[in-house]
């Protein structure tokens, strides 16, 4: 190359042999990988979490005693309950249990003859709400005008447990986020020392021929930066069909359906914050490098009058 | 330009043996002196304080208009970039061609590139290197990484040039044309100091000198009559 094309970035400092482009990106297309499973891994989680949690929210048991004898209308118990649903705004669907459906419910109880029993059995009544989030206790008070004594059994106690569960595993996952990230910056860190340690001739003359620790601390940022930004590059290709076949493992669980996907629909059952965070990889991964580079050399430095 | 007053110099721990003692004198600006004194006297140990490789441990030292021993590292960058120094070592970067090692200090100043080439051309051709500017210093002999050595110390027109023993490789007519250049900048008001053993370069350019003795000016005049 002709001396007056010297490119702005030129290796005054022999960084490019000193900071090898293998050993580094390698590492840091691990720790890449190993971060975008476990992003991948809390926001399936989450998900899923969020969809028993919302479909079990918005489902109710209500169960009426004596549900033929007359209501206040004259009409039965169990029919006064039923119009008294059919009637709530919040209610999506309601359904009835047959006389086969509670035997079933109580086979493993009172077996196979339980409906025959001279007890009387309440009606039972699936009730799915339009929202989960909608005024349940306007619900009760409807039901106990219908029909007084109406019971209506809520799933608080799973939900409460749904709630933590989802909140572990996304603390679970931020952790290993966390780790990957301080090992990253370890790493970062150790490499940067051993280029300080096999140019330290190079970096005394540069600095006593008047260059500042920016200037110093730059360069060697500047090529960790490009060896992480590689590097993390290369774990996300990897990383990206490995989460798409995960995906497809528990599409069954997130939509019900075990039919096969595209790779297309694949793409898109992604969820969209997903994605992002796997975009925000690189540029994390690059700042790491630049972060720790800068600490680095401007730290060994500070030790040079 | 220089002053040192009570300077003294300890490398590692505050109970090492000193290397520099209780150094007094002044150069001013566009001064002279020869550096004379046996090895081990402390003469690298002084044009490290010079260059500003170290600070002092005690006393005062005044650089260029600064007080060294209280400036801040910052300030330090823009003074060393006043200041040349060609090592005995040569201390040339051995991925750099010639031609980059020379051009470092400009560089380094932010000068343009344009301007950068043209100069270094110029000094190339000075120290008879304009073909071997491409090289490396691995491929070029003694006599050559002493002359790019030289052609970077002086490019940036240094206020103040240290050298130390910067003949030592060089043959006879090289040495001769180093001197001139030295004598040349000297007179066009550059500070200079050169640390030697060489006798016969002392008596050719003779000038005043500064004689240090395990660690301490024993001299800072004309050389003493042999007896």
């Amino acid at each position: 190359m002709p001396r007056s094309l010297r490119p702005p970035r030129a290796d005054d400092l022999g960084l490019r042999r000193a900071l090898s482009d293998r050993l580094l990106p390698l590492v840091v297309a691990s720790m890449t990988f190993l971060a975008a499973l476990a992003l991948a891994g809390a926001g399936a989680a989450s998900g899923l979490a969020g969809r028993w949690r919302g479909g079990a929210a918005a489902l109710l048991t209500v169960q009426v005693p004596n549900p033929t004898a007359p209501a206040a209308d004259g009409a039965s118990r169990a029919f006064a309950v039923s119009q008294a649903l059919a009637a709530s705004p919040a209610v999506a669907s309601a359904r009835a249990l047959t006389a086969g459906d509670i035997s079933t419910l109580l086979k493993p109880w009172l077996g196979t003859d339980a409906v025959a029993l001279s007890v009387t059995l309440p009606a039972v009544f699936d009730v799915r709400l339009k929202d989960a989030a909608a005024d349940a206790n306007a619900l009760d008070t409807a039901l106990s005008r219908a029909a007084p004594g109406t019971l209506v059994e809520r799933n608080g106690p799973w939900l409460e447990r749904l709630t933590v569960l989802a909140a572990s595993l996304k603390a679970c996952a931020a952790l290993a986020v966390a780790v990957v990230a301080l090992v990253a910056t370890a790493v970062v860190s150790v490499a940067t020392r051993a280029g300080l340690a096999g140019r330290r001739d190079a970096i005394e003359i540069v600095h006593g021929l008047g260059a500042t620790d920016r200037l110093i601390a730059g360069k060697f940022a500047g090529r960790i930066t490009i060896l992480a930004l590689a590097g993390s590059l290369i774990g996300l290709a990897v990383a990206i069909p490995v989460v798409l076949g995960l995906a497809q493992l528990s599409a069954p669980f997130q939509t019900m359906s075990a039919a096969p996907r595209t790779p297309a629909s694949l793409l898109s059952t992604l969820p969209t914050p997903l994605w992002a965070a796997l975009a925000a990889l690189p540029v994390a991964a690059s700042f790491i490098g630049w972060g720790t580079a800068q600490a680095t050399v401007r730290l060994w430095l500070a030790r040079l009058p | 330009m220089v002053r040192l007053d009570g300077v003294g110099l300890r490398y590692g721990r505050a109970d090492a043996p000193a290397v520099l003692r209780d150094l007094n004198f002044a150069i001013p600006a566009g001064g002279f002196r020869w550096l004379l004194g046996p090895s081990g006297a402390g003469k690298t140990s002084l044009l490290r304080l010079l260059t500003l490789a170290v600070r002092p441990t005690a006393g005062r030292l005044e650089l260029l208009g600064a007080a060294i021993e209280t400036a801040g590292r910052r300030d330090l960058p823009p003074l060393r970039r006043r200041i040349g120094m060609i090592f005995q070592d040569f201390r040339l970067l051995p991925h750099l061609s010639a031609f980059d090692n020379v051009a470092l200090p400009l560089r380094l100043a932010g000068r343009p590139e344009g301007q950068v080439r043209a100069d270094v051309e110029e000094m190339l051709r000075f120290v008879s290197l304009t073909r071997r500017g491409d090289a490396r210093p691995a491929e070029l002999s003694g006599g050559e990484q002493q002359r790019v050595a030289i052609a970077r110390a002086v490019i940036g027109r240094p206020q103040l040039l240290l050298a130390d023993e910067p003949t030592g490789n060089l043959d006879d007519t090289q040495a001769e044309r180093l001197m001139q250049l030295l004598m040349e900048l000297n007179r066009i008001g550059t500070t200079v100091m050169v640390a030697t053993h060489s006798t016969g370069l002392v008596a050719r350019y003779p000038g005043r000198e500064l004689v240090l003795e395990e660690g301490r000016l024993v001299c800072d005049g004309a050389a003493p009559e042999a007896s």
